[in-house]
């Protein structure tokens, strides 16, 4: 395991060095991009309000606040990583169209995302779970806001970082997949476990 | 104090306490914890555990929800026949979540079904939800405040099982489910099991089994044994925290009972996070309060 800093504009270079399990911390521009988002682009085709690429985006649907003294100005209460499985469906297409360099989210994805991370030079990294207070606190300035029509959580949130982290490098781009290879893990274990247990559980008269 | 007053003293403490279960953890759990991060050695699992801890720190020093998922509200009421609000506590309850929700602030959560829309205050149809037990020849109540997180309510289900395959189906059942959607459930989790006749007494017990408090054992010695087993079992897989692998998975397992149908065997399972908001209060006839989950709280 290593740890290093990125910073956007990601270029490839950057990248290609990182592996599975290496610990990231990002400055400069994270991007809300969640369900809708992707549906949007992916789906409904509708062009996206800014330019990701070499930028990071983040699966997550935040508690903002609007300042009461400056409209349109929102600072972060909490922000903090969804599953990112639910983006597999989306995920591959969403890095070819827009140039996005770092995935950022809760969990592991999927193959197919594994092979669009190999095929543009991308990774998917989690930021663990629940810890919305520590990852709202990396937050230097929400820089703005578009398609708030889609609500607080959905809408694209433009955040300013700096050493946002603890970021776990869960895809590489040389086609490797830290979740997947845990669930195969889990899973050879757990048949031995399983039939171990079942050998002193036969209460039934 | 009038009626009046005690309904507002009373919402007053249950907005309070509602906001207080999204900043801290209960006791036992920030102890099972720190004494499961205590065993972790490798890099990410530190890691993560180091995050989680710095979160809570945060979350205290700056009074806000330590994860943005607030989760849906649910209250476990045990309230004593004579508690002189038992006609009010139902609308009490949504008026203290409606307080809690504008106060901490608490993330929007509830989304009517088939309108499909936000409620935008965290009230809505049948929520709070709440469950109830009487208690005879008491004036107090005790409730438990729960916030149902969504990554966390995934990992549920029930099936109701052919008693011919016994309990090892229960356990091949637990083990599946865990395994397959425990990583996103932010581990370590608590398990909450329920034996049953059928499904929704099972699905119900294993989310009370989550109201017990860690490392206590289910009152039947084969119960308590199964408890230890798949216990033990979970953690040999070795999810760690946020199921980056470790030498853990969970902070505990806990199966709750009811006797069964002689041609069923009905299992539930309800998983609780790492930020396993549950708080306990009881309050007294007189509306003085103690908080029972978190030692010493002041409101
Ligand atoms: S599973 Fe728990 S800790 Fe994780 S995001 Fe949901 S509520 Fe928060």
């Amino acid at each position: 395991m290593k740890t290093k800093t990125l910073s956007t504009p990601i270029k490839d270079e950057d990248i290609l060095e990182l592996s599975i399990g290496d610990i990231v911390y990002l400055s400069g521009h994270l991007i809300t991009s969640r369900d809708d988002v992707h549906q949007r682009l992916i789906k409904q085709k509708k062009p996206l309000p800014l330019d990701l690429a070499g930028k990071a985006i983040f699966h997550a649907g935040p508690i903002m606040r609007e300042r009461p003294e400056e409209k349109g100005k929102y600072d972060v209460i909490s922000i903090g990583p969804t599953t990112s499985m639910r983006m597999e469906k989306y995920e591959k297409e969403f890095i070819a169209a827009t140039g996005v360099k770092l995935i950022v989210g809760k969990g592991g994805m999927g193959e197919k995302t594994a092979a669009g991370c190999m095929r543009y030079q991308a990774v998917h990294a989690v930021f663990p779970g629940g810890c919305a207070v520590l990852a709202a606190d990396r937050v230097e300035e929400v820089e703005g806001v578009e398609w708030l029509d889609l609500g607080m959580p959905e809408a694209i949130w433009v955040l300013r970082v700096k050493d946002f982290g603890p970021l776990l490098i869960s895809i590489d781009a040389k086609g490797n997949n830290l979740f997947e290879k845990n669930k195969k893990r889990f899973n050879e274990k757990k048949r031995q476990i399983v039939a171990e247990i079942n050998q002193h559980v036969d209460y039934l008269e | 104090m009038d009626q009046e007053k005690m309904r507002t003293r009373f919402i007053d403490i249950m907005a309070a306490f509602t906001a207080y279960t999204g900043i801290y953890l209960p006791d036992d759990v920030l102890a099972k914890l720190k004494e499961l991060a205590a065993k972790e050695d490798a890099p990410m699992a530190t890691t993560f555990y180091d995050a989680m801890f710095k979160d809570l720190e945060m979350a205290a020093t700056l009074s806000r929800p330590c994860c943005q998922d607030t989760g849906v509200i649910q209250y476990f009421i045990q309230v004593g026949t004579s508690f002189p609000l038992i006609n009010e506590i139902e609308d009490c309850l949504a008026a203290a979540v409606k307080q809690a929700t504008a106060a901490l602030p608490l993330r929007h959560n509830v989304v009517e079904v088939f309108d499909e829309k936000n409620t935008g205050n965290n009230v809505g149809t049948r929520i709070p939800w709440l469950d109830w037990e009487i208690v005879p020849r008491r004036d107090d109540v005790k409730i438990y405040v729960y916030m149902a997180g969504g990554g966390c309510s995934l990992p549920g289900a029930a099936k109701v099982l052919m008693p011919l395959e016994g309990y090892e189906g229960v356990v091949s059942f637990v083990f599946d489910q865990i395994t397959s959607y425990g990583i996103n459930a932010c581990p370590p989790l608590l398990v909450g099991i329920g034996i049953a006749g059928s499904a929704e007494v099972a699905s119900k017990l294993s989310k009370k089994a989550l109201l017990r408090p860690i490392g206590s054992h289910n009152h039947n010695p084969r119960g308590a044994a199964l408890e230890t087993m798949i216990e033990e079992g979970l953690n040999e897989i070795g999810l760690g925290p946020g199921g980056v692998t470790g030498r853990q998975s969970v902070l505990g397992v806990h199966i709750e009972q009811a006797g069964r149908h002689p041609a069923t065997i009905a299992v539930g399972l309800s998983t609780g996070c790492w930020a396993h908001r549950r708080g306990l209060i009881k309050i007294d006839a007189d509306l003085r309060y103690e908080v029972l989950s978190h030692k010493g709280a002041v409101l």
